[in-house]
């Protein structure tokens, strides 16, 4: 069986590699950040058990190593490497000669995760299965990227440590910004457990009339857009206003469908990201790519699109979430 | 009720307005957050990472990255680039809007790197949508030149974001099937994926309806003025 720890540790394998790379070209800072993150995953799920079993010293230590990775990025120690790899000719003429090939093991990552995952049921001999019940869209995506990169290494005759080569060529160009919204994640969870959801959802309490499911569907959606906008992502404002509104009051106390209304708030959420200056990566490093004089111009450009879709998310959120 | 952990979200907007850098201003709220609860150092830094480590799925990412780097390596986007310039009989509007069809089906089949501003906007789809504005409005202004690449840059955000979601394996879509298994509901990621569908196409409409109307603005400001 493909389980779900495996998963990790070829995630941390790919994260491993990555730092080795970096110390052997004396990259010491990214070494360490890419080390760091490939111990957290290897050793999460004992670093989850040995905190349940009452021993907190592993999270206090996977917490030390979070604060360390946000000072190395902090510090811009972290050195990016620079786009593309160099080689425009060899790759052009690569492109020539592989043609429409090259699109076949980029298509097969989600092709081969998708068949996967809908033929998990059917994958079972006895006892044995190949995916865990009821969990098996990691492993079927972790497969599916193992069949493609062995395809993609036979189109184009590399070896294996090629792939991981280019893959710590990728992640010293993506940095840290490929760790944030795992940290953005984490930051909701300390939110949540700090009470801060709670603090939202009194406010809101106070303003808005519970007891009705149009004001508490809106106030939902405008709190996931203002959040949003606030922290620059939905994926921190996902868990804050969906403890704080989204479950207490819409799930629990009207009976909303979960699903409806946990994907079309974070939908609505991304309408806030298309707005605000905070989403950097999407809002402002384009504008500067793309030589424009006005730093909010592709705001500008954007914003009637996101309000009149949040607008029609609100209105699908109450029709669907009430059926 | 301590309204004080409010302290972190304040702590957020000021790091970013200072334009520190995200991660740290992260972390740093979440100290903030954290004292402001009352909460001793050891609790928070248990805290911050079992957070951490319970939140590892947004980067499965890497995965995808050996197969992404190898094609990368080999001409992917060199050979991408030639096939949609070959298609030079396009306008502005079927251009873009096209873009965004590709972007959202190719998102929805959780190949969201394929396209980027760095990757494929700048080199490709800002030039060649000038070259199709000029189609329409051949005396095209500074300003205008601007509002067209901004507009790509838009469209490439809007495509990229109302089609990720309805890939299984999305970061945002695990990342919600988390929450609700944390507080007790157990739901397929698939069964969420499938309500972001309503959502992706209202966005191509409306968002396609936008470019339209864009392109029917550069027509008029090009005719002689009467």
């Amino acid at each position: 069986m493909i389980a779900l720890s495996y998963v990790w540790w070829l995630a941390a394998l790919v994260l491993g590699a990555a730092a080795v790379i970096d110390l052997r070209a004396r990259r010491w800072a990214n070494a360490l950040f890419w080390a760091l993150i490939a111990i957290v995953f290897a050793a999460g799920d004992a670093i989850l058990a040995a905190d349940k079993a009452g021993n907190r010293l592993p999270t206090q230590l996977a917490g030390a190593a979070v604060v360390l990775m946000a000072l190395l990025a902090g510090s811009g120690l972290l050195k990016r490497a620079p786009a593309g790899d160099g080689d425009v000719a060899a790759r052009t003429a690569s492109a020539q000669r592989l043609g429409h090939q090259l699109f076949v093991p980029a298509l097969m990552i989600p092709l081969v995760t998708t068949v996967l995952f809908l033929a998990a049921p059917y994958l079972v001999a006895g006892d044995w299965r190949l995916f865990p019940a009821g969990n098996a869209t990691v492993p079927a995506l972790a497969l599916g990227c193992c069949i493609a990169v062995a395809f993609a290494l036979s189109i184009t005759r590399s070896r294996p440590a090629q792939a991981l080569r280019e893959s710590s060529r990728l992640l010293d160009q993506l940095g840290w910004a490929v760790v944030l919204p795992m940290l953005l994640a984490a930051l909701g969870g300390v939110f949540e457990a700090t009470g801060v959801g709670n603090a939202v959802a009194a406010l809101i309490g106070q303003l808005i009339a519970t007891d009705s499911r149009l004001a508490c569907t809106i106030a939902y959606g405008v709190g996931m857009i203002v959040f949003t906008v606030i922290m620059g992502n939905g994926f921190a404002a996902f868990p804050v206003m969906t403890g704080g509104i989204g479950l207490p009051l819409l799930i629990r106390q009207h009976g909303a469908d979960p699903a409806v209304v946990g994907a079309l708030g974070m939908l609505t959420g991304y309408c806030g990201t298309l707005l605000t200056p905070m989403a950097a990566n999407f809002n402002i490093v384009p504008a500067v790519l793309l030589e424009l004089r006005d730093p909010y111009g592709v705001i500008r450009s954007q914003a009637l699109t996101a309000l009149l879709l949040a607008a029609t998310n609100i209105t699908l959120m109450y029709f669907l979430a009430f059926r | 009720m301590n309204y004080w952990p409010l302290l972190g979200v304040a702590a957020v907007v000021a790091g970013f307005a200072a334009r520190l850098n995200p991660m740290l201003v992260v972390v740093a709220a979440g100290f903030v957050s954290g004292f402001a609860a009352g909460l001793p150092l050891a609790d928070q830094l248990a805290l911050l990472g079992k957070s951490f480590v319970a939140t590892r799925a947004p980067l499965l990412i890497v995965l995808t990255l050996p197969v992404v780097g190898l094609l990368e390596h080999a001409g992917l986007r060199e050979h991408a680039q030639r096939w949609i310039a070959g298609l030079y009989y396009m306008s502005l509007s079927l251009l873009l809007i096209c873009y965004m069809a590709l972007r959202q089906i190719l998102g929805a089949l959780g190949l969201t790197s394929i396209g980027g501003h760095a990757q494929t906007v700048r080199p490709l789809i800002a030039p060649m949508a000038e070259a199709a504005a000029r189609k329409t409005a051949p005396g095209l202004d500074e300003l205008q030149r601007e509002r067209v690449r901004a507009l790509a840059a838009a469209t490439d955000n809007v495509g990229l974001f109302f089609g990720e979601d309805i890939f299984i394996a999305f970061g945002a879509v695990l990342l919600i099937q988390t929450f609700y298994t944390a507080n007790g509901i157990h739901l397929e990621p698939l069964s969420i994926a499938l309500w972001a569908i309503p959502t992706a196409i209202a966005a191509f409409l409306i968002h396609a309806l936008r470019i339209v109307v864009f392109q029917y603005g550069l027509k008029r400001s090009a005719e002689p003025r009467a």
